[in-house]
């Protein structure tokens, strides 16, 4: 298994000018980026929709590419937007999913069948033309630039540790240092988008 | 306008108000009106149709695609509008995504006692979540369309249009 900090940190070289998705990675992807205006963190604006939201913007700016960091939460719970990805089939988007086994924020329970489920294969299964699963961070740290010099989408499963959140939601320390509508202003801005 | 297209809404004058709102994206899930209008989505070069697997995927997708600059709809009927309150609370409402969600209103009866509980609980639901909606029947009220789509853009919210003609003008 890796850190997140430490996948995302494998990831950062390799950013170029995409917009990246941090998604529940957000937390430990502030403290890394180098162009926060094309960041795109949003908490959880409602579990499941960020492969979703990822994808939608893949295909409304197809120049740029599209980096999001999943949830294996997340995606169980919308299994069948792996569908719809594959079939619209973005060039410029790149699935990472980060793996825990459990639900974080919520104490660590387990997701249902934690340890059992690939989902590098089921991205294959659901279309994807190419998958991947790294469980150590030198493996995806030696693949992750021939990973995203290729044209998506691609699925990655990153097997990471559980960094687990016992606070109150409400005494959990604000990570997130702009507002949702000035995450999006600050991307419609770098983008040129009225 | 011939005297069938005036009691019934076409999909050929949907299609209109869709180019008309300037749409770039239609996410969508099929239903029992739109199997025509589907057909001629798909012949129509300026859209890009993006199915779901389930409804409350096509609001986190709009909300991307509007952050990217594009200009979606959303296409679902009643039940599953209904399946997608919290991405519709999150992503379309908590992103202030200005969208137009088509609805088909199944179990709509306007003279009739509805027996269909998805028609029961639609107007309900959508006042829950504070969403303004305009009801289409006829080609007669293709304007609320376009009422829909400049209302949307100019509240930065999502509008409904419930399409109350099952069965008939959309699947000819």
């Amino acid at each position: 298994m890796m850190r997140i900090a430490e996948a995302l940190e494998a990831f950062r070289p390799h950013r170029g000018d995409a917009i990246v998705v941090p998604g529940r990675g957000g937390k430990f992807w502030t403290g890394l980026t180098a162009n926060e205006k094309l960041d795109v963190p949003l908490g959880d604006p409602a579990m499941g929709g960020h492969a979703g939201f990822a994808l939608g913007l893949a295909l409304a700016q197809p120049k740029r590419k599209v980096v999001l960091f999943d949830s294996e939460g997340d995606i169980l719970m919308s299994l069948g937007i792996l569908t719809t990805i594959a079939e619209q089939a973005p060039p410029n988007f790149y699935h990472f999913l980060l793996d825990n086994e459990v639900y974080a924020t919520t104490g660590g329970q387990p997701v249902p069948n934690a340890k059992a489920v690939k989902y590098d294969q089921v991205a294959l299964g659901c279309g994807y033309p190419r998958a991947h699963a790294f469980t150590e961070i030198g493996d995806l740290s030696r693949e992750i630039g021939g990973i995203i010099e290729k044209p998506g989408p691609v699925f990655v499963a990153l097997k990471v540790y559980p960094e687990i959140e016992n606070e109150p939601i409400g005494r959990r320390r604000r990570w997130n240092t702009r507002t949702r509508d000035q995450v999006l202003g600050d991307l419609r801005g770098s983008l040129g988008i009225a | 306008m011939s005297e069938a297209s005036t009691n019934s809404l076409s999909p050929e004058t949907v299609l209109q108000e869709m180019k008309k709102g300037g749409v770039t994206d239609i996410v969508w899930l099929p239903d029992s009106e739109t199997n025509w209008l589907y057909l001629l989505m798909q012949a129509e070069p300026s859209l890009r149709l993006v199915g779901v697997s389930r409804e409350g995927h096509a609001c986190s997708i709009a909300a991307g695609i509007a952050a990217g600059g594009g200009r979606p709809m959303i296409l679902i009927q009643n039940t599953g509008l209904q399946e997608s309150g919290d991405s519709l609370r999150g992503w379309l409402l908590g992103l202030s995504v200005p969208v137009v969600m088509m609805v088909g209103y199944r179990g709509w009866t306007r003279h009739g006692v509805t027996t269909d509980t998805a028609a029961t609980y639609t107007e309900p639901f959508i006042n829950a979540y504070g969403l303004n909606y305009y009801l289409v029947e006829s080609d007669a009220d293709a304007p609320r369309i376009a009422v829909a789509f400049e209302e949307a853009q100019k509240t930065k919210r999502p509008v409904v249009v419930l399409v109350g003609d099952e069965y008939h003008g959309f699947n000819r």
